[in-house]
């Protein structure tokens, strides 16, 4: 199954994470290829208030551009961008993000499943998006939009991950799909590079 | 929710139904959202097959109404962002204060906590007396709630909170008082304030304030209603008047932004 996914052509990497998930990103971000192809979007569960801190933690650990998104802006290849707190964060058609303050859903905002679900209508088979640790069933939903619109589906291994309940959820529910270990992930993400 | 409930083309036909029908105009909005929003409704209402709901937002002007007051996001808090809020107590309102009345508009208030947030501040720096503050949105449903003033109770402690942390000083629970399940505010707040529907996509300029809250509102529009929205703004704004934004949008990109300058680091605007 890996080989399928490796030889498609990657447009937008999506991670989501709740609890859990920091520590994973800590170990991806320094095993990136300085020169990816397409943008990496993370969406996680966490208080706002220390806007910055996950963006200059991340930064210091990566030659890519890291910044939080601003609304309306362009999705450019070869970035990291960063779903602001407390706003649920859309894809729109021509390539752009919208922000959205509406109701939480699964009791979060930013939602995993929003992002995903909204991606997936715009990157079809060209997404690819990982699960990370977490202690609700957020994501999961989303996922399922993913793998409906020919996108690729990657699941933190549950055994590994510090919050096993998300991506357990999705494992069960989620038929097609790739199951990493942390320390596998920043070379699957630069395989992905075309 | 999983596939598309309503795909680009069919988000195209009901936005232009709704504009020649009901004189909405939807669609210079954000598509993610709206669709987001619609897709949504179709299956919160159980609708069967697009036709059927085609035809109903078109022709049964009941469930249009509701129709509107699901596509518009009405969430909002009491003192949210208590840093914006910090700055209009410390730097805006006291500038404000040393004219003989003052006029806010507060664009797109939704049930009305932003502007009885306001109306607290106003109080504390003994402004309210000479202030009168226009609240207006496109949703008459949340005007009628705003008018009354009165918010879950079980919100009541997150604003004050929030409230604490904007620099309030005061026993928040002096400004309501609990009946059941919800906190009604003065009457000397809301005293203040005048509620009216207004459309800012199709409405024109109705007065000139010296202050304008629109927090959350342009997220949902694209990029060129934003700035027809700045025009509007611009021309309902004395000079030296101010314009605050949310804490994720910005005045940067319109053509005249340089008439205007940022206060240090919240998303407010003063008219030069
Ligand atoms: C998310 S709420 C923001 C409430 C509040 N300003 C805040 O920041 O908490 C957005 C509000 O904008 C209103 N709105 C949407 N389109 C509008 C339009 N064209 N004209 C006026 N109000 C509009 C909606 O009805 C909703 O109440």
């Amino acid at each position: 199954m890996a080989e399928t996914i490796t030889s498609a052509k990657c447009n937008a990497l999506i991670i989501g994470g709740s609890a859990g998930s920091l520590d994973v990103l800590l170990e991806i971000f320094p095993g990136l290829n300085a020169d990816l192809n397409f943008p990496i979007i993370l969406v996680t569960h966490r208080k706002s208030g220390n806007e910055s801190l996950l963006s200059d933690l991340l930064q210091s650990r990566t030659t890519l551009r890291v910044a939080e998104v601003e609304e309306k802006e362009r999705i450019l290849a070869g970035k990291v961008y960063i779903a602001p707190a407390d706003y649920h964060l859309l894809i729109e058609e021509d390539k752009t993000f919208s922000l959205d303050y509406s109701e939480k859903i699964n009791y979060s905002r930013p939602s995993i499943d929003v992002t995903f679900q909204s991606a997936a209508e715009v990157f079809k088979s060209g997404l690819v998006c990982i699960l990370l640790s977490g202690s609700n069933a957020d994501g999961v939903e989303g996922l399922k939009a993913v793998n409906n619109f020919g996108g690729k589906v990657v699941i933190q291994n549950p055994d590994t991950a510090l919050m096993p309940y998300m991506p357990l959820q999705a494992v069960t529910n989620i038929e097609d799909s790739v199951v990493l270990d942390a320390t596998e992930m920043a070379d699957f993400i630069n395989k992905l590079i075309d | 929710m999983i596939n598309e409930a309503i795909d680009n083309e069919q988000l195209e036909i009901l936005l232009n139904d709704v504009l020649e029908n009901h004189g909405y105009d939807f669609l210079e909005y954000s598509h993610a959202s709206i669709k987001r929003r619609i897709s949504r409704l179709y299956a919160l209402d159980n609708f069967v097959s697009f036709a059927e709901f085609r035809y109903t937002i078109k022709s049964d002007k009941q469930y249009f109404k509701r129709f509107l007051e699901e596509i518009t996001v009405n969430v909002t808090e009491m003192f949210r962002d208590p840093s914006f809020y910090r700055a209009l107590r410390n730097e805006v309102l006291p500038v404000l204060g040393t004219y003989p009345f003052i006029r806010i508009w507060v664009a797109g208030c939704s049930t009305g906590e932003e502007a009885y947030s306001l109306a607290i501040v106003l109080k504390e720096l003994n402004l309210l007396h000479k202030s009168l503050i226009y609240a207006t949105d496109i949703n008459p449903l949340v005007l009628e709630k705003a008018k009354k003033g009165m918010f879950p109770l079980n919100y009541l402690k997150q604003y004050s909170e929030n409230y604490l942390q904007s620099d309030g000083s005061k026993d928040f629970s002096t400004y309501y008082t609990a009946n059941y399940s919800l906190a009604k505010f003065d009457e000397s707040l809301s005293g203040k304030m005048i509620f009216s529907t207004h459309n800012l996509v199709s409405d024109h300029s109705f007065n000139e304030f010296q202050l304008i809250l629109c927090r959350n509102v342009l997220i949902y529009f694209d990029k060129d209603l934003q700035h027809k929205v700045f025009n509007l703004f611009d021309s309902s704004i004395e000079k030296l008047g101010y314009l605050a934004l949310g804490s994720k949008e910005s005045l940067d990109f319109w053509p005249r932004a340089k008439e205007y300058r940022r206060i240090k680091t919240e998303k407010i605007w003063r008219k030069l």
